[in-house]
């Protein structure tokens, strides 16, 4: 069963205007690896130069901000949705 | 660029990462590196109309600015919102070994806190976009603020709260009339869930896809300070910090108020933060000299603060650096001893944020900091009956006695009659 990346509004002109893509992955460094795999752009739009996620680009995975959990190697399982959304916002 | 309606002098929006420029819509991250957008204006074409007479002679409220505000006056969402008083705090001063000082008190809004001057901007902006439903993520006074707002403009509203908000907070909002939906999590969750919510719902978000809009607001703060104090900026401001947007556009707004010939000296202000130690992730990365801002779980009683993941951390940190300020945590015994303190020496009530800045105050004062020989100003942004919890326990009458002489003279021994 494969991992759900859900795209935020922003980037869903790169996934065909798909809201979510299923790809396969055991972490979330390698769902996102085969996100950019799948449709190419998404790679330089999250990472930065240095290879780090971008500073106002943030990842869940079911529901939990990775900054939390391992980053980038933080392991995902089968089924589990990761989510990437705009820091932007509140306050 | 496309202009939807607005002002002649909003030329668009422009990313405040990577500096690329967009039309000035319902947007607000950069489609490239997902930083944040900001208004931009042509100060040029505002120079040219602004005058402190014309400015002067408009209405005692937060729209005496309109000229450097992304929206017009007329039609506004406007319930009375600004121009609240600059208060000389002698009293407090005398107590922390401070010189002037001022407190901002934006107690004194419709909806009894700062969020007014956003929303009013904000959803002025959205009723000229032609948004029907209002909505936000907060913290509890944004909440009160979108929900007295949108009754007052007849737009549906959505507010979603933490479950665990202050009952003031949570009754003062809900008594307008509009939906309350109360979130199990923190407010990070909150504005998860709202930026997702976003993607789905038409909805004018007035901290989410009207935040560059709604976030210009706040500058009206910095043209109020000036303003009151003779068109001078102070030396020395200390601010709440949340998300970080408040403290980043006070510096803002003096900047522009030299940028259009209202100020004839280039503005040297120092700015200062204030965060609460359970939830401080931008005076953690000052403290520790760092670039990287840390998100953190919030645990603290200043929960208008409890912004865990700051959008604007990144800003407001830089704002601090280069100007030369400082930025504490103080504890939640400081946040219950600098409310007291505020309403003892200048009868000033003010919310848990509050008492959080006048901690800060008193710590960076007692740091050198914030020194003696500076004009300081002080905004303390929320009033105290919204956080009554916090200091019930510690505030309460002085005797309970019988309706009778001999008891009031059994409990106080007065010597002058």
């Amino acid at each position: 069963m494969p991992v759900t990346i859900r795209i935020p509004t922003q980037l869903r002109n790169l996934s065909g205007n798909a809201p979510e893509v299923e790809v396969e992955g055991s972490t979330v460094a390698e769902v996102l690896k085969a996100l950019e795999a799948r449709h190419p752009g998404f790679g330089e739009r999250l990472f930065d130069e240095g290879g780090g996620l971008r500073r106002f680009v943030n990842v869940f995975v079911a529901d939990e901000d990775i900054r939390f959990l391992q980053g980038l190697d933080t392991p995902v399982d089968d089924g589990t949705v990761v989510s990437v959304v705009p820091a932007v916002a509140g306050g | 660029m496309t202009q939807v309606q607005g002002p002649p002098f909003v030329t668009g929006l422009r990313c405040r990462e990577c500096g690329r420029e967009y039309a000035a819509d319902p947007i607000y991250t950069c489609e490239w590196c997902f930083g944040p957008l900001e208004v931009a204006y042509d100060y040029d074409a505002i120079a040219a109309t602004v005058s402190r007479d014309r400015i002067e002679a408009g209405p005692l409220s937060l729209w005496r600015y309109e000229d450097l505000l992304p929206v017009r006056a007329d039609p506004a969402v406007d319930l009375g919102t600004g121009f609240t008083p600059l208060v000389r705090a002698d009293r407090l001063a005398a107590e922390l070994g401070l010189g002037e000082v001022w407190i901002k008190n934006d107690t004194r809004n419709p909806t009894n806190s700062f969020k007014d001057r956003v929303v009013s901007v904000a959803l002025s902006k959205a009723l000229a976009f032609g948004f029907k439903v209002a909505a936000c993520a907060s913290t509890g006074n944004l909440a009160n603020s979108v929900a007295a707002h949108a009754a007052h403009a007849g737009l549906r509203s959505y507010v979603f709260i933490p479950a665990n908000l202050e009952q003031g907070k949570v009754v003062t909002t809900a008594v307008y009339g509009g939906n309350v939906v109360a979130i199990e999590g923190n407010y990070d969750d909150v504005n998860r869930l709202c930026a997702e919510l976003a993607g789905v719902y038409e909805w004018a978000f007035v901290n989410v896809n009207m935040r560059p809009y709604y976030a210009e607001g706040s500058k009206t703060l910095a043209f109020e300070t000036a303003e009151q104090l003779g068109w001078q900026v102070p030396d020395h401001v200390v601010v709440p910090v949340a998300s970080g947007s408040l403290l980043t556009k006070i510096q803002k707004g003096f900047q522009e108020l030299h940028r259009v010939g209202l100020l004839d000296e280039v503005p040297q202000v120092r700015v200062s933060g204030a965060q609460a130690a359970g939830c401080a992730p931008v005076a953690t990365a000052f403290a520790e000299g760092s670039d990287t801002i840390r998100p953190v779980k919030p645990d603290t009683i200043a929960k208008s603060l409890a912004i865990g993941n700051p959008a604007d951390g990144y800003f407001a940190l830089d704002v601090v650096r280069s100007s030369g300020g400082g930025l504490a945590a103080v504890t939640d015994d400081e946040v219950v001893e600098g409310m007291r303190l505020l309403a003892r020496t200048e009868g000033i009530f003010a919310e848990t944020a509050g008492g959080v800045t006048v901690a800060t105050l008193a710590r960076l004062a007692a740091q050198g900091v914030v020194r003696p020989d500076e004009r300081v100003v002080v905004y303390v942004t929320g009033h105290g009956l919204k956080t009554l919890e916090a200091v019930a326990g510690v505030c309460g009458p002085t005797a309970t006695i019988p309706a009778t002489l001999d008891a009031f003279h059994a409990a106080f021994e007065i010597e002058e009659h």
